[in-house]
């Protein structure tokens, strides 16, 4: 019993040791401690994930690293926790990271309930369908009487039940818990369809045997905004958060890119002057230097880039841009004006 | 038969036995071929055996494939090994900065090499617990660095095999002389003392262990004041201490309760103090009945270290798992796992040899 005493006795102490400590802004922590701790999932390519030397990539990844480059002007500048789906959002309430890029979709109960703040969304994913070519199947609608192969007691499942009943199609579930051996099944020939979310369909199609004898039917059945999250009760850091995407995404518009920032600095345009930081203000609205912009796409790149370079078309993933295209395009990807 | 030169005629005394009761063939015939329903089970293992191993040998070493990217082992009819060579020191060593990993290396060199050491019995002396707390020292150096000019490396960045042997070695060697604790307060004469320990012991084994690991990695923190974070390795590692601890403790009192109540008079009768009569005499009795049920605790103690992957410490089976989540490499879960499974059977293989050792060592014969 010695130790547990001497446990509470610690405890006590540390609780009334930090009574006295003053509760400054998350801005404020982050640069006392020089990095910015960011909650990732550690477990899907393409968003986050190390590589075989330990050193992370991806997506999410990428979008801490803009942060850290607006903050400190150093994209290196970060600590990756992993953090499993239950564990993410405790770990943001009890302030253990500053910021999750958990391919986390944004809910109104989770930004009610838990207390949370989504910021622009960094990835519009959604659930669809993956089909062999020959099944000769070319619309989700088409699929009544189907055998369909999904993972129980998600959303996803919801959703696929939902979709099947609202259309008035039969459908039978092929419920398989774990992931890997539920694909196995799938490419095995045991279902005629997977569903999952559309960036997991990739990533599966991507390793099969035969890639090219698959597809991603056109319907997508559900909406999966995935968003980074901040704690409630700190405006500054939901700005500077918020405002790092969307410089990702303004910057991809006016086409700046992480090569020809520095010949862009020249622009004569006065919307590109302002949002590089060539005519001041933008910066210390926000609390950050007036660089914070330049830092971002030269370290990091535009949106653009980031997508490309970890889920675009020429990765294994191989995503279209589709929803995530900027609004020019025809996608959703559309940023505030900085001014 | 072939024919004998040395003895002319064999006497009636040395008569040799059949041939077929001797020899290979005896002891085939004896131990294999035994009976119809033995000769029937005989046929059928070896039947398995051969549709089994052969095929086994050349997926893993004919076919197999050691050193090549993933596409290449799509193809390829046999093993690929080259998912574990490839990300070797990512298994091993997770996130540990690439050019800093000869710092985690030394450690657990180090660390087997105590381990190795001391488990001689005739080693154990006061020289070989300076070893530990300099090869402790040492250890903690590599591995958090900022002294003598080494770069310092957050707690978070550790993982892999360290983390694993971190876990479990504290793990267990903290836990024991915790549980030892409890299982002489649940014996105490002191109410106080023995009902917080029974409480304790109960509650602890009335949950699993998962449960305890969610709790320090996901209720606790919220009750923590602001701004106050307890690393997360910490935290698995104190819920692991807490919960083998209980197990010890019944165990322990398994062993004290066996011991006949003649050993405490004696203790009594020679005018020794509680603290002594279990030091000289009870504890080292009733620790060595209870050996083969505390080596079974420990063993399933290391492996429930690697239940921390619902936290996501990235201990040696995360690395794996994340390994496996790279569409390089998704789909070799056979020959990942398979390492991970020989690396923890040689942790718990030498475990159990180490404690049949030692039970042959102490025994008295009393």
């Amino acid at each position: 019993m010695k130790v547990f005493k001497l446990c509470v006795i610690a405890v006590a102490v540390i609780v009334f040791a930090s009574a006295g400590l003053s509760m400054a802004g998350t801005l404020d922590e982050v640069k006392a401690r020089g990095y910015i701790i960011a909650g990732v999932n550690g477990g899907v390519f393409g968003f986050s994930m190390p590589n075989e030397k330990g050193a992370w990539l991806g997506l999410d990844v990428d979008t801490a690293r803009a942060i850290a480059a607006a903050v400190f002007g150093d994209s290196d500048k970060v600590k990756y926790q992993a953090l499993t789906a239950v564990q993410r959002l405790p770990a943001l309430q009890s302030k253990e990271i500053d910021v999750l890029c958990r391919n986390t979709t944004q809910t109104l109960s989770r930004e009610t309930t838990n207390g949370l703040n989504f910021v622009q969304v960094n990835y519009y994913d959604g659930q669809g369908f993956l089909v062999p070519k020959n099944l000769g199947v070319r619309s989700a609608k088409e699929l009544g009487g189907a055998t369909v192969c999904v993972l129980p007691g998600t959303t996803t499942e919801l959703n696929a039940a939902d979709f099947f009943r609202s259309n008035d199609m039969q459908w039978k579930p092929v419920v398989i818990e774990n992931t890997a051996e539920l694909n196995k099944a799938f490419f095995a020939g045991r279902c005629d369809c997977l569903t999952s979310d559309v960036s997991q369909l990739a990533a599966q199609r991507s390793v099969s045997p035969n890639p090219k004898n698959y597809m991603i039917l056109p319907e997508v059945i559900s909406k999966e905004p995935l968003a980074p999250v901040v704690r409630h009760g700190d405006d500054q850091w939901y700005d500077i958060v918020n405002w790092t995407v969307m410089a990702l995404i303004q910057a991809e518009e006016f086409g700046i890119t992480s090569r020809n920032v520095d010949r862009m600095m020249k622009s004569k345009n006065p919307g590109i002057q302002r949002f590089l930081g060539v005519t001041p203000g933008m910066g210390k609205a926000l609390g950050l230097s007036d660089k914070w912009v330049y830092n971002i796409i030269k370290q990091v790149g535009n949106y653009g880039e980031i997508y490309a370079r970890n889920v675009g078309p020429d990765t294994p993933l191989g995503l279209e841009r589709g929803l995530n295209a900027l609004w020019t395009d025809g996608g959703l990807m559309y940023a505030a004006p900085f001014r | 038969m072939v024919e004998n030169t040395t003895h002319s005629e064999p006497s009636g005394d040395d008569i040799r036995p059949p041939k077929a009761s001797i020899g290979v063939i005896g002891w085939l015939r004896a131990n294999l071929f035994d009976g119809w329903l033995n000769s029937v089970l005989t046929l059928v293992t070896l039947f398995v055996l051969w549709k089994t191993i052969p095929p086994f040998f050349r997926w893993a070493f004919v076919d197999s494939l050691w050193f090549t990217d993933g596409a290449v082992c799509r193809d390829a009819p046999g093993a690929c090994w080259s998912a574990v060579t490839t990300n070797l020191r990512f298994i091993i060593f997770g996130f540990f900065p690439y050019e800093l990993q000869w710092r985690p290396l030394l450690a657990m060199l180090i660390l087997f090499f105590l381990l190795f050491y001391s488990r001689d019995r005739t080693h154990w002396n006061k020289y070989l617990a300076y070893g530990w707390v300099i090869g402790l020292f040492l250890m903690g150096l590599f591995m958090k660095g900022g002294l003598f000019g080494l770069t310092p490396v957050d707690s978070t960045q550790w993982g892999g095999l360290p983390l694993t042997l971190l876990l479990s070695v504290f793990g267990l060697t903290a836990a024991y002389p915790l549980g030892v604790i409890l299982a002489l307060g649940r014996q105490s004469s002191m109410p106080a003392v023995k009902y917080l320990c029974i409480i304790y012991i109960e509650l602890i084994r009335g949950v699993p262990l998962i449960s305890l690991l969610f709790m320090g990695s996901i209720i606790f923190p919220l009750f923590l004041p602001e701004g106050i974070t307890i690393n997360s390795i910490l935290r698995a590692q104190v819920a692991i201490i807490l919960f083998t601890a209980a197990y010890i403790a019944e165990v322990v009192r398994g062993g004290l309760q066996g011991m006949s109540q003649g050993q405490y008079e004696a203790a009594d009768s020679l005018g020794l103090n509680y603290v002594l009569t279990m030091r000289l005499v009870i504890l080292p009795q009733a620790l060595k009945i209870v050996i083969p049920p505390t080596v079974s605790i420990l063993i399933s103690a290391f492996k429930d270290t690697s239940l921390v992957v619902i936290i996501a410490l990235f201990d040696l089976l995360k690395t794996s798992q994340t390994v496996l989540s790279n569409p390089e490499w998704m789909g070799f879960s056979r020959e990942v796992y398979l390492f991970v499974a020989i690396l923890y059977f040689l942790g718990c293989f030498s475990m159990s040899n180490y404690s049949r050792r030692l039970e042959r060592e102490l025994d008295r014969g009393y």
